[in-house]
């Protein structure tokens, strides 16, 4: 099946896979960061995180990452070269890749979890405190639990959205999943075979993504009247 | 930053966006004329209507964009059938390719976005049109209709703005649009961030422009549902 070319193919997968997981750490990492940010009461702080985000809605993926791939090659060098290294260095595809989706995502968390949070009753924080709770325990213990189930909706969309973002990635010469069909598709004169191939994959991992996130919103919203039985 | 060479580039800038409105506007009137049936069908009670377009959607939306394109660029031509038909000159050219995938694209993602529109109109609404006796296809050309597109307005404005992000993979297939003119100097000047940031900026500009033509779209076709304005208010109580 596939002329031999299965095995090559599951094996972009796995980078596929390990630069969206990659990615969605850097994400998450950003998107706390960016929803603390526009929740701040310091506006310089509420600023820098509204340009963040305006900035990533208004420019595609594909002019950021060759924007962050080539432009950092230059910059990246210059650097060094002003530092005192004359070596030259070149940026890997992977870590390009997984610098640029992570930053595009991280905007699009960063509103998910600002509504989550903000869909939070400010009493119960409040309540959190009165009791004498420290602030750090008032945010494990009753605002993230929370917070991760009214962020899940949003948090599955954008998953996938980024699973799907990951493909561009082998315009920049990364061998993933989109690469290899293409050099599969080169050597036996079968593109169609090979994307579609790609295609179903690709169908593979959003199909079971969709079904882990259903169940671990059924989860999270066990205590919500009406909720979890809408989920299932 | 080199002024003098964004400035030098900027003709190809200009008819890269030529060619970015032309795919974006080719595609988006395509693919809504192909929404509308599908989003009626998708939202229709009998499933053998509605199931064949769910499997359409959930492909679509599944996979990305990229391999949709390459599936129709670099696919179709592995069939000798299609190279001998007579639609071969027109899919051996990456521009139709280009907006044949974007349209059947968008279309899957419309459809859903009209599907979910005409589903939430109030019951009510169908029942009273249905015992004033008029027909199924008055009932949907006045009733339904008028009432779903104007509630899909948000949705359709984020996915243009999607669609306008997304016609910059036509770079990937040598078409000369925004990203294609940036990549084209990028490689003639060597000067990346130049290239990009310039792009960059001007899809910032179309993006922003897209919102606000959006916005004074559903001022005017949904205006019923904005906040009401205190001012009248306290003019009357006064």
């Amino acid at each position: 099946m596939l002329h031999g070319f299965l095995p090559t193919l599951l094996e972009g997968a796995g980078t596929t896979l390990a630069l969206a997981a990659a990615s969605l750490a850097i994400a998450v990492a950003l998107g706390l960061i960016g929803a603390a940010a526009k929740l701040s009461r310091v506006p310089l702080v509420r600023w820098i995180a509204t340009t963040y985000t305006t900035i990533v809605r208004g420019v595609p993926d594909l002019v950021l990452m060759l924007l962050i791939f080539f432009g950092g090659q230059i910059g990246l060098n210059a650097a060094a070269a002003w530092m005192g290294f004359d070596s030259y260095i070149d940026i890997d595809p992977f870590i390009a890749g997984v610098a640029t989706i992570g930053f595009i995502f991280g905007a699009y968390l960063t509103e998910t979890f600002r509504g989550a949070l903000m869909a939070i009753p400010a009493g119960q924080r409040e309540a959190g405190l009165a009791f004498g709770m420290s602030r750090m325990s008032v945010f494990v213990r009753i605002t993230f639990p929370q917070m991760v189930r009214f962020a899940i909706p949003g948090f599955t969309n954008n998953w996938l959205v980024l699973v799907k973002s990951t493909a561009i990635v082998s315009v920049i010469g990364l061998t993933d999943m989109m690469h290899r069909a293409g050099m599969a598709a080169g050597a036996t004169r079968e593109p169609f075979t090979f994307y579609l191939a790609a295609a179903v994959i690709y169908l593979a991992i959003t199909s079971v993504s969709l079904l882990a996130l259903g169940a671990l919103e059924k989860r999270v919203t066990v205590g919500v009247f009406g909720q979890s039985r809408r989920v299932a | 930053m080199n002024f003098d060479a964004i400035i030098e580039s900027l003709p190809m800038y200009a008819s890269g966006i030529g060619l970015t409105l032309q795919l974006l506007g080719a595609s988006l009137v395509a693919g809504l004329l192909l929404a509308m049936p599908l989003g009626i069908a998708r939202a229709s009670d009998n499933v053998w209507i509605s199931r064949p377009v769910w499997l359409y959607t959930y492909f679509i939306r599944g996979t990305p964009m990229l391999v949709q394109l390459f599936l129709i660029y670099y696919g179709v031509a592995q069939f000798a059938w299609v190279r001998e038909s007579a639609m071969w000159p027109l899919l051996s050219s990456a521009w139709f390719c280009a907006v044949l995938a974007f349209t059947l694209n968008t279309a899957a993602y419309t459809a859903e976005i009209i599907a979910g529109a005409i589903r939430a109109t109030p019951h009510g609404e169908v029942e009273a049109a249905n015992s004033l006796g008029m027909t199924r296809l008055a009932v949907l050309t006045r009733i339904l209709l008028p009432s779903a597109m104007r509630r899909a307005l948000p949705a359709y404005s984020n996915e243009v703005i999607m669609m306008l992000h997304g016609t910059s993979l036509a770079s990937v297939v040598t078409l000369m649009d925004l990203t294609g003119a940036a990549r084209e100097m990028n490689s003639r000047t060597y000067l990346p961030f130049e290239a990009f940031v310039t792009a960059g900026v001007l899809y910032m500009a179309m993006t922003f422009s897209l919102v606000a033509l959006f916005h004074l779209a559903e001022r005017r076709w949904l205006g019923h549902l904005a906040p009401r304005k205190s001012t009248p208010l306290i003019a009357a109580t006064v």
